[in-house]
């Protein structure tokens, strides 16, 4: 029996070793400067990049963090200071998890609901909103618990100089925890960076370069599942490398985000 | 000052409750329609009839089921057994890093692991994996017909490998935090390290365990991209499970953007209600199990 243990961790690591290299593999021919400098050539024609996806990925994100994580960050210090055991902070508490456990799918309709159905169309703008709705709950139950961990003599000194306590937290608990902060957020942002489902019918996709933040945008999961599921054999590679492309993303800001952390325990 | 701070804090986080009850509320508000035409017949009516606007959601909901079962059918022995491997057998510096690629996992976005699905899972099942099950276990109802490698069975196996990272890393959390004297003590009536594990360290982790599943079956369950892509998308009821199926999330992600009239795009939201009314059902029950484990090892030190 103990021996089957072993296999099980041999079958999922081998699992993960070869969808990993598989990706990389498939996704590297691919790989050139025209992925990030062109846009998609129409079908027939070889080469076209995605480089408007890249580009809308990106914008996705900013307007997700632009929203999220202020709320995010504000819920979980109320959380950690104000409502360790009342029942606002149990019921912060618990609209939080449920959010985080919601189907993306799910709060991409409410971000449809609330944005695309009253302006007609859809935009990036719903898109970040989507997004910005999977990164709040992230944001809060992290930001809560790394606030917790600074110690209170730390609060009570500052208390004793006789600073008020909204300064107290904004200058001297909040930077005290600032990088496992960070950490947090960037868990959250790379979570969101892979989200597909809710973008389907917010930021809906584009061919082209988009303007405004009122106009439907590209992203790099939207275009892999386009492309994936369509029939013709160029853009089969394209999306392997555009999977590539936005796994290296992903796994770059956990990388960055662990280095973070790190370097905050060893000083 | 304070005061201002405080409130405008306070503020911000009722929002955050505001905002989820307005979810809840818009959700209901838009399936308005399709309630009142159909009432409790919308859940086990089979035809699905955009053009006739009928509207019955059995067959998404069967393949929903369907493909989380068998999902958690494969993911929980297998997820267990590298939880157990992890947390009792071997040292923690070995295990760190294993149990950090494993997150690894958990940070591949489900459109890949679709893609994945796609183009390697399907031509494996459809050449190799169907056909020898077929052979083997023709016999029962559940393996028989064309293999055609888009279906259930697939999107099962493909959804056990997304959510065998939740079962790991939570299932391994709790047994850590099983205390060692359980384990000391049945080592000194002469048990085997397996007995050990099977008489005092599972039973003791029990309802945590089945917490982590719970939590596991949340995400199964409302897995879009990965699951639309190799389900095979018709909704049929076939009780084998190489049939190709629907699910509840891959019938939104497919006709929302599409859906013309009313009626139809609020019977899309309204399975996207029963999706979260089923999801806050799960969590709940998995948060109960995993805080009873948790709070018990805390009262005990």
């Amino acid at each position: 029996m103990l021996f089957l243990t072993g296999l099980c961790t041999l079958l999922i690591l081998s699992v993960l070793c070869f969808i990993l290299s598989y990706i990389v593999v498939h996704g590297l021919p691919g790989l050139h400067l025209n992925f990030f400098t062109q846009l998609p050539k129409p079908v027939g024609e070889s080469g076209g990049g995605m480089a408007h996806a890249v580009v809308g990925t990106l914008k996705l994100l900013g307007l997700t963090g632009l929203i999220g994580i202020p709320l995010g960050l504000i819920g979980g210090l109320y959380l950690s200071e104000y409502g360790q055991k009342n029942l606002i902070g149990f019921m912060v508490r618990y609209a939080s998890d449920l959010l985080n456990a919601l189907p993306s799918i799910v709060v991409g309709i409410f971000a449809y609901i609330l944005i695309v159905l009253p302006m007609g169309h859809f935009s990036a703008l719903s898109g970040g909103v989507a997004l910005a709705f999977i990164l709040i709950p992230i944001t809060i139950r992290n930001t809560e618990e790394v606030l917790k961990l600074v110690p209170a003599s730390i609060r009570e000194a500052a208390l004793a100089l006789g600073v008020p306590e909204w300064k107290m937290i904004c200058f001297v608990v909040v930077p005290t925890a600032g990088r496992g902060i960070m950490t947090g957020v960037l868990l959250g942002l790379a979570r969101v960076a892979g989200e597909t489902a809710p973008l389907l019918f917010t930021a809906f996709g584009n061919m082209y370069w988009n303007q405004t933040i009122l106009e439907p945008v590209a992203s790099l999961p939207v275009m892999i599942y386009t492309y994936a599921i369509s029939p013709y054999e160029e853009w089969h590679q394209l999306a392997w490398t555009a999977a590539l492309v936005l796994l290296l993303l992903i796994l770059g800001i956990n990388f960055v985000s662990r280095l973070l952390l790190q370097w905050q325990f060893k000083k | 000052m304070d005061w201002l701070f405080r409130k405008g804090v306070l503020l911000v986080a009722l929002s955050i409750v505001g905002l989820t009850l307005l979810l809840a509320w818009e959700l209901f508000l838009h399936s308005r329609l399709p309630i009142e035409k159909f009432g409790w017949s919308f859940l086990w009516k089979t035809t699905w009839d955009p053009v006739g606007e009928v509207f019955g959601a059995l067959p998404f909901l069967y393949g929903t089921l369907v493909t989380s079962f068998l999902a958690l059918l494969i993911a929980v022995p297998v997820g267990l057994g590298m939880a157990i491997f992890l947390s009792e057998l071997v040292s923690p510096w070995v295990a760190n890093p294993i149990s950090l690629l494993v997150e690894l996992l958990a940070a591949i976005p489900s459109v890949i692991y679709g893609l994945i699905g796609i183009f390697v899972l399907v031509p494996l099942m459809r050449n190799s994996g169907e056909p020898f099950l077929k052979q083997m276990l023709g016999f029962l109802p559940f393996f028989q017909g064309t293999p055609y490698g888009v279906g259930m069975l697939t999107a099962g196996i493909l959804l056990a490998i997304m959510i065998l990272p939740f079962i790991i890393s939570v299932s391994r959390e709790i047994l850590l935090s099983v205390p060692n004297t359980q384990r000391e003590a049945i080592l000194s009536l002469g048990a085997t390290r397996w007995e050990m594990i099977r008489i005092a360290v599972i039973p003791y982790a029990r309802s945590g365990i089945f917490g982590s599943v719970f939590l596991a079956l949340a995400r199964a369950l409302g897995e879009t991209m990965a699951v639309t892509m190799v389900i095979g998308n018709r909704p049929d009821i076939k009780l084998s499970l190489f049939e190709p199926s629907y699910s509840m999330t891959a019938i939104i992600a497919n006709e929302f953007s599409e859906a013309t009239s009313d009626l139809y795009i609020q019977s899309l939201i309204e399975i996207g209600l029963i999706l979260f009314g089923v999801t806050i059902l799960i969590h709940a029950l998995a948060r109960i199990l995993v805080y009873r484990v948790t709070s018990k090892v805390e009262g005990r030190t």
